[in-house]
């Protein structure tokens, strides 16, 4: 998908950095909110590039604009001015018919509260995502039970999120977050709401995915958890303040 | 459980997976979102329930009352089609001048005359084109004997054509004949209800009954039959009788004259009528109601009080089933308000669900789910709840009508057409009133709606 062939030179976009494939780029990315008269600018003109199999920590003080980073990354909030492209894709003129599209099929998300849905059994929340793709019943049965196996969860497919603990809930919205095989992962303080043994079980297996070839990003301000990655992006006050690898 | 192993390995270079086809409507989508609304409606449910009963209520309401007013016309169209559709009735009515004039002062009764004549049927029979037959009938009250049995009744002097006018059949015998009528016999014909009444265990047929002091051979028995109280409502005649007996009208005639007398509170009353009641049967059915006009404008310039009444069943039919469909309208209204209320509970149940599930619609939209895809999952949710409050709609409406007429006698008919109407209604309030809600759902922010608690 990020070939050379599919590259478009009419398009500012670098496809690789150094030899490594870019599966994400942000172009001065600049995001301003308006409160009546005031208008606030949160984001001042971001620019960063994720490469394949890259496993980054975005971190940074309340207030810096991680989150509102984040939405942009996860294409559930528009940049006020610049270009993101997810893929080949220039997201920032997109409609929200082609945003809900790509958020499904190229992104998936882990939040912080697991946002489950308490209605649905693991097995179905699985699926969500796979649905709104249009996978026929069988092919997302085949792929979920696959998923959760993988994240050890297969002796629990017709539990409901409240049967399970944290841990547990947060290991199905990984499967999930798997499910259509994202380009970029997003995870948004994937530990935050669980003890350390959990949360280790759940950074044990965020190596496992970086180390079979997965794009993580992470949004934490825990330095513990940010040691797991290989890439470190600092944001102050709406502005890359260090970006670090090692 | 610390252990987790992530196997097979994934490749690095590997393709986002991609659905072979993305059908925008298929049936395995429509079921997927379908079991979801089910999922949400059953675990909310008290609430769906109550939510629902307006709908319930609204097309109960509907079915029953279409059911109940349907049967009351159909009965009342019943009664005046008995009496013919290209029938006119006329009859002779006490007039009330007359009936204050004949309490007045002391002596001996005097006659009151009043009523239609010989002459006015003869001229109505001359001048009017197009009148196939007229039935002329002389209704006296009189106690009817058979051995100890007695029993007051109408004895309806009256033409062979009697009952084919009237679309009465005969149970057993047959009418009197032409001849017995020119000949004055002595020949009877009873109402079921008198023949069992007199003869509670012999057959009548071939037996007699007295009345006054004369003998009549029976020679038939109508059928029973509930017929109408109109037409019935003759002067001499009792208001409801249920019961009357028949004989030729020449021998009503020569055996009880045309004075009748009465004993009343203030005395002794009575009257002469020549004729009680005539039917005019007119050959076309459409020229029904102009026939009658004109009959009234003869006879209204032949007497000179009202002492006379015109009834065109086919007129009433016209009326009762104009009332019929007035009725139809007021329950209809009535029950729309009711399913509008009904809609107007599921719409406020809706939003509360929206707002509950603010979450979930931000998780969904997180995950690939478009604004259609939110408005077409709490439009079906909707129209899930309306449906099944239709559908035990239609159970009750079904019932209701049938308890009814099993506890009040009382006709009701189910048309097929009012509980699929009353269902199509319901489904449709559910889309009217889901709409509002589910496109409120889907145009949330989805970082807002993920944020919610």
């Amino acid at each position: 998908m990020l070939d050379s062939e599919t590259q478009q030179s009419a398009v500012n976009r670098p496809a690789s950095v150094g030899g490594q494939s870019v599966v994400a780029s942000l172009d001065d990315i600049r995001k301003t909110y308006h409160m009546g008269s005031l208008a606030v600018e949160v984001l001042h003109g971001i620019s960063l590039d994720f490469f394949a199999g890259d496993y980054i920590s975005i971190m940074g003080p309340s207030g810096c604009g991680k989150s509102t980073l984040m939405n942009i990354l996860g294409c559930l909030d528009q940049p006020s001015s610049g270009k993101y492209f997810l893929g080949d894709q220039d997201t920032s003129q997109m409609e929200d018919d082609q945003l809900s599209t790509i958020r499904g099929a190229r992104l998936g998300f882990i939040f912080q509260s697991y946002n489950l849905i308490q209605q649905l059994n693991v097995l179905e929340n699985i699926e969500m995502p796979l649905f709104y793709q249009g996978f026929s019943a069988s092919d997302s049965h085949e792929i979920a039970m696959g998923l959760a196996q993988r994240v050890g969860l297969d002796d629990r497919i017709d539990h409901k999120p409240f049967e399970l603990s944290g841990g547990q809930q947060q290991r199905v919205a990984i499967a999930r977050a798997l499910a259509v095989d994202p380009l970029i992962i997003l995870a948004d303080e994937p530990t935050g709401n669980l003890d350390s043994k959990s949360g280790a079980e759940i950074l044990n297996l965020f190596d496992e995915l970086h180390s079979q070839g997965k794009t993580l990003i992470m949004v934490t301000h825990s330095d513990e958890l940010a040691e797991r990655s290989q890439r470190w992006v600092r944001l102050r006050d709406g502005r890359v303040e260090s970006d670090e690898r090692n | 459980m610390s252990e987790i192993s992530l196997d097979p390995p994934l490749s690095a270079n590997q393709q986002p997976r991609a659905a072979v086809t993305r059908s925008s409507f298929s049936f395995t989508r429509f079921r997927k979102i379908t079991e979801v609304g089910l999922k949400s409606i059953y675990s909310h449910g008290l609430r769906s329930l109550l939510t629902v009963l307006g709908i319930v209520i609204g097309v109960a309401a509907v079915i029953a009352m279409l059911a109940v007013s349907e049967g009351a016309s159909f009965e009342a169209q019943q009664q005046f089609r008995d009496l013919g559709a290209s029938n006119i009735l006329l009859k002779s009515v006490k007039p009330a001048e007359v009936e204050e004039s004949s309490n007045r002062g002391f002596g001996p009764p005097q006659a009151i005359v009043y009523g239609l004549t010989n002459s006015d049927i003869s001229t109505i029979r001359d001048t009017i084109p197009g009148i196939s037959n007229v039935i002329a009938s002389r209704i006296v009250k009189k106690n009817v004997w058979n051995l100890g049995n007695s029993m007051n009744t109408d004895v309806v002097g009256t033409s062979v054509d009697y009952p084919s006018s009237r679309s009465y059949n005969l149970r057993a015998g047959r009418f009197f004949s032409e001849s017995e009528v020119r000949d004055h016999a002595n020949v009877v014909v009873l109402s079921n209800e008198v023949a069992n009444a007199l003869f509670p265990i012999d057959n009548p047929l071939g037996g007699s009954i007295k009345i006054d002091s004369d003998y009549y051979n029976i020679v038939g028995i109508m059928e029973s039959e509930g017929y109408s109280n109109l037409g019935q409502n003759q002067a001499g005649s009792s208001n409801a009788a249920p019961s009357r007996i028949y004989i030729p009208f020449t021998s009503s005639k020569s055996r009880f004259g045309e004075t009748t007398t009465r004993q009343t509170s203030g005395g002794m009353e009575s009257e002469t009528v020549e004729l009680h009641e005539a039917i005019i049967q007119v050959e076309n059915q459409e020229a029904v109601i102009e026939v009658g006009e004109i009959i009234e404008q003869i006879i209204q310039r032949r007497h000179k009080d009202v002492d006379y009444a015109i009834e065109i069943p086919l007129a009433l039919l016209r009326q009762a089933e104009e009332s019929a469909l007035r009725d139809s309208i007021v329950a209809g209204a009535i029950a729309g308000i009711s399913l509008l209320v009904g809609g107007i509970g599921i719409m406020n149940i809706m939003l509360a669900s929206v707002t509950e599930r603010t979450r979930e619609i931000g998780i969904r939209r997180a995950l690939g789910a478009k604004k259609k895809d939110i408005i077409t999952q709490f439009l079906i949710e909707a129209v899930i709840l309306s449906g099944v409050g239709g559908l035990i709609g239609v159970v009750l409406g079904v019932l209701i009508p049938f308890i009814i007429s099993a506890f009040w006698g009382m006709t009701t008919i189910v048309t097929p057409v009012a509980p699929i109407l009353a269902f199509s209604i319901s489904a449709l309030i559910g889309v009217i009133f889901g709409i509002y809600p589910s496109m409120r759902a889907a145009d949330m922010d989805p970082v807002e709606a993920l944020r919610h608690e």
